[in-house]
């Protein structure tokens, strides 16, 4: 296995930030033909980038637009690296499963789709229900995959009550103590999120990525079988 | 000459209409299965629940539309007038919390909250209209909407914008206004309501949203339609690109709206506003989204239609110089652009929040806004010579018959909410907060209810006791005769 330049691990890492899809994804395949580890690539190249977006973006000095178009340039990067890794019998290592969507009466898509877009740039796999979702759907789909996290989002003051439902689904589906509640939605605030029992609340995108990384760090770590 | 702003050349507003009427034909608009019949027998082609509107019908049906209407009170008398350049405001619709006004901290409102606010809009003449301000979260959620509106009507004589949170709960409200009005003839020929409907951006009428536009078709009643294109992220970035979003939205609810009932009242209106590339938010109080309200609003009057906008929101969390800056540009910008509904007053925080204490400010802003589009008259044969001729230079204008025959005209008098130096002394002076909440107790000590004919009080009782208990509700929260009933026995 070849090891990769500093140079090509920095022009992986601005890829990212210039949110450069098809550059991103033209230097995974050459990493690949040079023999070169795919996790290196991820975890030394591409991953970096994100993470400078993320500060960046903290900053005020990247935008909403600019991290989209980061988070598609790291899809593309991905979409290389993910079946080399596969053909390893390895995968990339999950931060977390979460099951994202909007709550029942409400079809209100963005916010959630860019806090899924993040989470998924962010090494988390998710799964997005959509929108429209009832209370009983997301507590199926979070026991089909085993979810760490659950993420519901409200955009109307009216929809948002139906958040507190997919709490409550997920206690009498006995879920609650393995899987975190994560809520969001222009109406939804702190006291809300603790009044109906969530795990947390984010007000923004990039805050819904480092509450998951939290919720992810307060999981307790599985017992080895 | 009263004052007018002006966005939009007439050859942009074209533009606009052009595009407009290109997108409703192709993508074409998402439409729900309730409206397919009703689209297709007047031919036009829905596939996979995508309608694509011709222009040549979409302009013949824009044709139908009524170019005013009007609002009436509980007493049969013309209140709001949607047409023309009539300027009318009420307050935000439909919000979860109210801002406490002991702790300034907001929290879920309760129907006390909603009494508080209708009466203290009822006594603000800058408010023509009441809105179903706030939700009312000690009844249960499925009633929520109709029991807005119950409490608005009881405590209040003003016309009402409001709106229905499903398809099935629309029947319950205009059964509450069919009793208020003495039928459902008598609704139609007199609403006192107009009811928002809301397409989801970007170009798709719902099923709640189609049915509501065709069932107030038919009762009469008329529609609103809020449409809400998020610059950037429901709706193209620019702001003439939303504004096109915005009237394909409008035009394509005209058309489901008047095929159920050509000749029926509707308004042209919206919420639209910019989607905040940092924070994801949708300001209101953006100087960007006021700039949409009235761009959209102007397209809807090149049509001849009445227009409705939301304004004089603002986004911080606290009554504070940020939020009312942002809410009295918006209230001057609105009322010079012509607007005829302006909602929006009293709201905070993303409209996440409302607070009467706001609403009492805000209504200064209004009056504000309202005196400047009264714009500046010459009044009697001379403007200073007359009255110069009687005081030459010794100016002493104050003695003048003229000065006091007309100041009253001139001058719009704030509240004791404006701080206009008449309680100079250190020990007497209140800041605006307090001044707010001290406007608040007066204007609700001045309230006076004036109930509805008998008859039609209980009429209206026994059918909200009947619609409540459906949902598990024990007496009537609000209403006072009956808030206690379950422990006075009144209710078995």
């Amino acid at each position: 296995m070849g090891r990769i330049s500093d140079e090509t691990l920095n022009a992986m890492r601005q890829s990212i930030v210039d949110g450069a899809p098809d550059t991103a994804s033209d230097l995974a395949r050459r990493a690949i033909a040079a023999g070169v580890e795919p996790l290196e690539a991820i975890n030394d190249g591409f991953v970096p980038g994100m993470h400078a977006v993320g500060e960046q973006f903290a900053r005020g000095q990247m935008f909403l637009p600019d991290m989209m178009a980061s988070a598609e340039a790291m899809r593309a990067a991905m979409a290389v690296l993910d079946p080399e890794l596969k053909k390893q019998g390895a995968d990339r290592p999950v931060a977390g499963t979460v099951v994202l969507g909007t709550t029942k009466g409400d079809i209100h898509e963005i916010g959630k789709t860019l806090v899924g877009t993040l989470l998924a740039a962010h090494g988390f796999r998710v799964h997005d229900l959509g929108v429209d979702v009832s209370a009983e759907q997301f507590a199926s789909k979070a026991r089909e995959l085993n979810a760490d996290i659950v993420g519901v989002s409200a955009l109307l003051t009216t929809t948002m009550r139906n958040q507190r439902g997919v709490v409550e689904a997920l206690v009498k589906a006995g879920l609650r103590s393995q899987t975190k509640v994560m809520v969001g939605g222009a109406p939804v605030t702190r006291q809300w999120a603790e009044e109906i029992g969530a795990d947390g609340y984010a007000k923004d995108a990039m805050t819904a990525v480092a509450l998951a990384r939290s919720l992810m760090e307060q999981k307790p770590v599985p017992e080895p079988a | 000459m009263k004052p007018h702003f002006q966005l939009l050349e007439k050859e942009l507003i074209e533009r606009i209409l052009g595009e407009a009427f290109q997108l409703i034909e192709n993508p074409g608009v998402r439409v729900a299965p309730y409206v397919f019949d009703l689209l297709r027998e007047a031919g036009i082609a829905v596939k996979d629940g995508v309608a694509r509107i011709p222009e040549p019908l979409a302009r013949s049906l824009l044709a139908r539309v009524p170019r005013e209407f009007y609002l009436y009170d509980r007493k049969g008398n013309r209140a709001v007038h949607y047409g023309g350049n009539d300027v009318h405001f009420d307050p935000g619709s439909s919000c979860l919390n109210i801002l406490d006004a002991e702790s300034w901290q907001p929290r879920p409102a309760v129907s006390s909250d909603l009494v508080r606010l209708v009466q203290v809009v009822e006594m603000l003449p800058q408010f023509a209209a009441q809105s179903t301000a706030v939700v009312c979260n000690d009844v249960p959620a499925e009633i929520g909407d109709w029991y807005r509106l119950l409490l608005v009507l009881w405590h209040s004589e003003k016309p009402v914008v409001t709106g229905a949170f499903s398809a099935s709960s629309l029947h319950v409200l205009l059964e509450l206004l069919a009793i208020e009005s003495g039928g459902r003839e008598a609704l139609r020929n007199k609403p006192r309501a107009v009811f928002d409907v809301c397409p989801s951006p970007p170009l798709n009428w719902s099923e709640f949203a189609s049915q509501n536009l065709v069932d107030l078709a038919r009762a009469g009643v008329p529609a609103e339609i809020v449409s809400m294109p998020l610059a950037g992220a429901t709706a193209p970035v620019t702001l003439a690109g939303s504004v096109t979003q915005h009237a394909a939205e409008c035009l394509s609810g005209i058309v489901i709206h008047q095929l159920a009932h050509p000749g029926a009242p509707i308004v042209w209106g919206g919420a639209p506003a910019i989607f905040d590339m940092r924070s994801g938010r949708t300001p209101m109080g953006a100087i960007e989204t006021a700039m949409l309200d009235v761009a959209c609003a102007e397209v809807g009057k090149y049509l001849g239609l009445p227009t409705h906008a939301y304004l004089v929101a603002g986004d911080g969390r606290v009554i504070d110089a940020q939020v009312e800056m942002e809410s009295g540009i918006s209230a001057v910008l609105g009322a010079l652009a012509g607007i005829n509904m302006i909602s929006g007053a009293g709201m905070l925080d993303f409209l996440a929040c409302h607070s009467i204490e706001k609403l009492v400010i805000d209504a200064e802003a209004i009056a504000s806004a309202q005196r400047l589009i009264e714009g500046i008259e010459a009044r009697g044969d001379s403007l200073a010579l007359a009255a110069f001729a009687q005081t030459g230079l010794q100016g002493d204008f104050l003695k003048l018959k003229e000065t006091r025959a007309l100041f009253r005209k001139e001058q719009h008098f704030p509240s004791a909410v404006i701080d206009r130096g008449l309680h100079a002394s250190d020990t007497t002076a209140l800041d605006i907060l307090q001044r707010a909440r001290q406007r608040v107790e007066e204007l609700l000590a001045s309230y006076q209810r004036h109930p509805l004919a008998p008859e039609r009080e209980e009429e209206m009782l026994a059918f909200a006791q009947r619609e409540g208990k459906k949902a598990g509700l024990e007496g009537l929260p609000g209403i006072p005769t009956l808030e206690y009933a379950r422990e006075t026995g009144l209710i078995q």
